[in-house]
C-alpha cells in the first residue's frame, strides 16, 4: 500500500510536464499535494507513536524512583527464584528473558513451518503451474491473509491443539508447537506473495539462456531462477518474521502464556506481545510494571529495526554478488 | 533492471511494514477488549458523569459478570421502556479503572475494592466509591470430566498452583504431569484465588494464563490432566470438584446453600461500584437487581442469589 503513494507522484509528475498543458498543472500540483499530504499523516503517526511508546519507556532507564523496584540487573539476570515473570506480587519479578525467548521459539517455528511452504508455492505458481492452477492458488493463499487473526487463534485453541497433541503427544496442551503452526498461516500469505514476486521479477532472458544451454525446467528452477530471485525471498523471510513477531491475537490464544524458560517446544510460552496485551488493561498507570510493559514494546520495535536492517544488508549484498547491475 | 526497481520496491514495501507491525504490536492491546491504558490519563468525564436523570447507562469490568449483566440488562430495558444500559467486560481491574476516570457508571468487580483505588475514585471523581453486593458466586476448581479426583482441599490446591505438587498421582489420580490453568492478572478471579488459595504466595511459572474464564473451560475440557478454577456458572462439560476447606474437614460440594452458609470455602461476592450514591437509571437498575425478579435472573445463569436476611 505504501508503495503506490510513495512512487506515484513521481510518475505522475513526470508524465504531467510533458503533456498537460499549463491549466491542467494546477489540478495535478493539488492532487500532488494532497497525496504528499497523506504520505506524510502516515508517517507522522509512526513518528508520534514512536515517541509515545519510547517517553513511556524511558523511566526504566532513567528513573531513580522505579529503580527501587525494578533494576536493570533484575530485568536479565536470574533471580534467587530463576527467570521469572511475575509483575503482580507482593515482591514484583521483572525478568524478561522469558518472554523474549518465548517470542523466539514461537516465531521460528512459524518462520519454519511457513517459509518452506510459502516458497514452495510460490515456485510453483510463478514456474510451474498453467493459467488456471494459477488463478485458483494465488488468491487461495492470499485470501490467508483476510482472515482475521483472532479467527485463526481461535481454530489453533480448539482444534489444531488437540491435533497437535494427538500426533505428537506434547505435554501442554496449548504449546508453542500449536502457536507456531498457527502463526504460520498468518505469515504465509506475505512470505508467499513477496517470493513470488521476486521470482516473477526474474527477466525470461535468465531462462531462455538455461534452456538454450540444454538445462531442463527444474534445472532452469534449481540453479537459475532461484539464486537470481534469492534476495526476493529473504526479503521475504525477513518481513514473514516482522509479521510473527509483532502478531498478538494468535499467540494469546494458542501459547497458553505461561511464562516458562525452557527449549522444549511441547510446552506453553508467553510472547511479549501478549504479556503487553494481557497486561495493559488492568496496570496502574506510572507504575514500574506500566512503564517495563512499554520497554518492552520499544524492546520488541527495535528488534524488529535491527532484523530489518540485517536483512537489507543481506539483501543489498546479494544484489550486487548476483550483478544485477545499477 | 527491472528486477532492481522491483526489489528496491519490495525493500521499501518491507520497511514500511514492518514499522507499522511493529507499532501495531506495542498498541495492540485494545484489539484484547481491554482499556488503552492512554485512556485513563485522558478520561471523559464530562460526558459520562453519573447518570442523574440520564436514561443510558454504561456497566463494565469483569468477565465473571458480563453474562450475568447483560441479562439483567436485557430484563430491566424490557421493563424500563426507553432506558439503554451497555455492559462490557474487560475485567475487574479494567473496569474500576474505568470507573476511576468516568469511563463507565457501574462498575462490576468479582472482588472487593482496593483502599487504594477507592482513594482514586474519591480523589478523581471526588465522591466515595459506594459498594453494593448483588450476587454470590462460587469458586470451582476444574477438572476434565476423566479425572478420576472426586474431591480436594484447599492446601492441596494451593500446593498445585505454587508449582510444589507436579504429578497427578501424589494425589491418587494417574502418573501424569498436572497441567495449570488459569486467568490472567487483570482478572477479579486471579486475584481472589492469589488472595484466598494461595495465601498470596505467586503462582507457578508453568501457570497458563488464558483470556476469560470460558477459555479456562475450554482448556480444561480438551485436557485430561488440566486444572482450572472460575466461577461456578460455567460448568459445561468439565466437572468441579468438592471443596475441603482443610484436610481435616468434610468435603462440601458447590451449590446455593453451601455458598449462601458460608460452608462452601471458596465463595465471593460480586460487586456493583458506583462514584458517590448511583442517581437516575443506575439507581433504578441497582434497585431493581435487589428485587426478586433481579435476583431471579442470577440463578438462571447459574450463580447464586444473595443470601435473604
Amino acid at each position: 500500500m505504501a508503495v503506490s503513494i510513495s512512487t506515484a507522484p513521481r510518475t505522475v509528475k513526470k508524465a504531467a510536464t510533458l503533456t498537460l498543458k499549463r491549466r491542467a498543472r494546477w489540478g495535478e500540483a493539488i492532487g500532488e499535494a494532497a497525496v504528499k499530504i497523506v504520505a506524510l499523516t502516515s508517517i507522522a503517526s509512526v513518528v508520534l507513536i514512536l515517541i509515545f511508546v519510547g517517553k513511556e519507556a524511558l523511566p526504566v532507564l532513567t528513573s531513580s524512583e522505579l529503580h527501587k523496584e525494578l533494576t536493570f540487573g533484575g530485568m536479565f539476570r536470574p533471580s534467587a527464584a530463576g527467570y521469572v515473570w511475575q509483575p503482580v506480587s507482593e515482591v514484583p519479578k521483572y525478568n524478561i528473558v522469558p518472554l523474549f525467548v518465548g517470542t523466539l521459539k514461537v516465531t521460528l517455528v512459524s518462520l519454519f513451518v511457513a517459509v518452506p511452504l510459502s516458497v514452495a508455492a510460490a515456485v510453483f505458481v510463478a514456474e510451474f503451474a498453467g493459467r488456471t492452477a494459477r488463478e485458483i492458488v494465488k488468491p487461495a493463499i492470499e485470501l490467508l491473509a483476510g482472515i482475521p487473526s483472532v479467527v485463526v487463534g481461535f481454530f489453533a485453541l480448539v482444534v489444531l491443539a488437540t491435533w497437535v497433541q494427538s500426533i505428537f503427544g506434547t505435554e501442554h496442551r496449548l504449546n508453542t508447537l500449536v502457536a507456531g503452526i498457527a502463526l504460520s498461516f498468518a505469515i504465509m500469505p506475505v512470505v508467499f506473495s513477496v517470493s513470488e514476486d521476486a521470482l516473477r521479477a526474474v527477466p525470461d532472458s535468465y531462462r531462455q539462456a538455461a534452456i538454450a544451454l540444454g538445462s531442463t525446467k527444474s534445472q532452469v528452477v534449481l540453479r537459475v531462477v532461484l539464486p537470481a530471485a534469492a534476495p526476493g525471498i529473504a526479503a521475504a523471510v525477513v518481513l514473514g518474521f516482522g509479521r510473527a513477531i509483532g502478531e498478538t491475537m494468535i499467540v494469546i490464544l494458542a501459547t497458553g502464556n505461561a511464562a516458562l524458560l525452557d527449549f522444549d517446544l511441547g510446552h506453553s510460552v508467553r510472547t511479549v506481545t501478549a504479556t503487553i496485551a494481557q497486561e495493559l488493561g488492568e496496570v496502574v498507570v506510572g507504575s514500574a510494571h506500566y512503564h517495563l510493559l512499554f520497554f518492552l514494546g520499544a524492546l520488541l520495535f527495535l528488534s524488529t529495526l535491527v532484523v530489518n536492517a540485517g536483512g537489507e544488508r543481506i539483501v543489498s549484498g546479494m544484489r550486487r554478488k548476483l550483478g544485477g547491475g545499477s | 533492471m527491472e528486477t532492481d526497481k522491483l526489489m528496491s520496491s519490495i525493500d521499501r514495501r518491507l520497511f514500511v511494514g514492518v514499522f507499522i507491525l511493529g507499532a501495531l504490536g506495542c498498541s495492540r492491546p485494545d484489539a484484547t477488549g481491554a482499556a488503552p491504558a492512554g485512556s485513563t490519563s485522558t478520561g471523559t468525564t464530562s460526558a459520562l458523569a453519573p447518570s442523574a436523570g440520564s436514561t443510558s447507562v454504561t456497566l463494565k469490568g469483569s468477565d465473571t459478570m458480563v453474562i450475568l449483566g447483560q441479562r439483567w440488562a436485557e430484563d430491566f430495558m424490557k421493563e424500563h421502556a426507553g432506558t439503554t444500559i451497555q455492559v462490557t467486560g474487560g475485567g475487574s481491574g479494567t473496569g474500576i479503572a474505568a470507573l476511576i476516570n468516568g469511563a463507565t457508571d457501574i462498575c462490576e468487580s468479582s472482588r472487593s475494592m482496593k483502599d487504594a483505588e477507592k482513594a482514586d475514585v474519591q480523589s478523581k471523581r471526588g465522591a466515595p466509591a459506594v459498594e453494593t453486593r448483588v450476587a454470590l458466586d462460587a469458586l470451582a476448581i476444574y477438572v476434565n470430566e476423566k479425572s478420576p479426583l472426586k474431591e480436594i482441599s484447599i492446601p492441596a490446591v494451593q500446593k498445585i498452583y505454587l508449582g510444589e505438587t507436579k504429578n497427578w498421582k501424589e494425589l491418587g489420580g494417574p502418573d501424569h504431569a498436572i497441567i495449570l490453568y488459569g486467568r490472567e492478572n487483570n482478572s477479579g478471579t486471579y486475584g481472589y484465588f492469589k488472595e484466598h488459595v494461595l495465601q498470596n504466595k505467586d503462582f507457578a511459572a508453568s501457570v497458563q494464563t488464558l483470556a476469560g474464564t470460558s477459555a479456562v473451560v475450554n482448556a480444561v475440557k480438551g485436557d485430561p490432566y488440566g486444572i482450572g478454577y472460575g466461577g461456578i456458572a460455567y460448568l459445561e462439560g468439565i466437572r468441579a470438584l468438592s471443596v475441603k476447606k482443610d484436610d481435616s474437614s468434610p468435603a462440601v460440594k458447590a451449590s446455593i446453600d453451601t455458598a449462601q452458609d458460608g460452608s462452601y470455602p471458596i465463595s465471593r461476592f460480586l460487586y456493583f461500584y458506583t462514584a458517590g450514591p448511583a442517581a437516575g437509571t443506575a439507581k433504578d437498575f441497582i434497585s431493581w437487581v435487589l428485587t426478586p425478579t433481579g435476583q431471579k435472573v442470577i440463578s438462571d445463569v447459574g450463580y447464586y442469589p444473595l443470601p435473604k436476611h
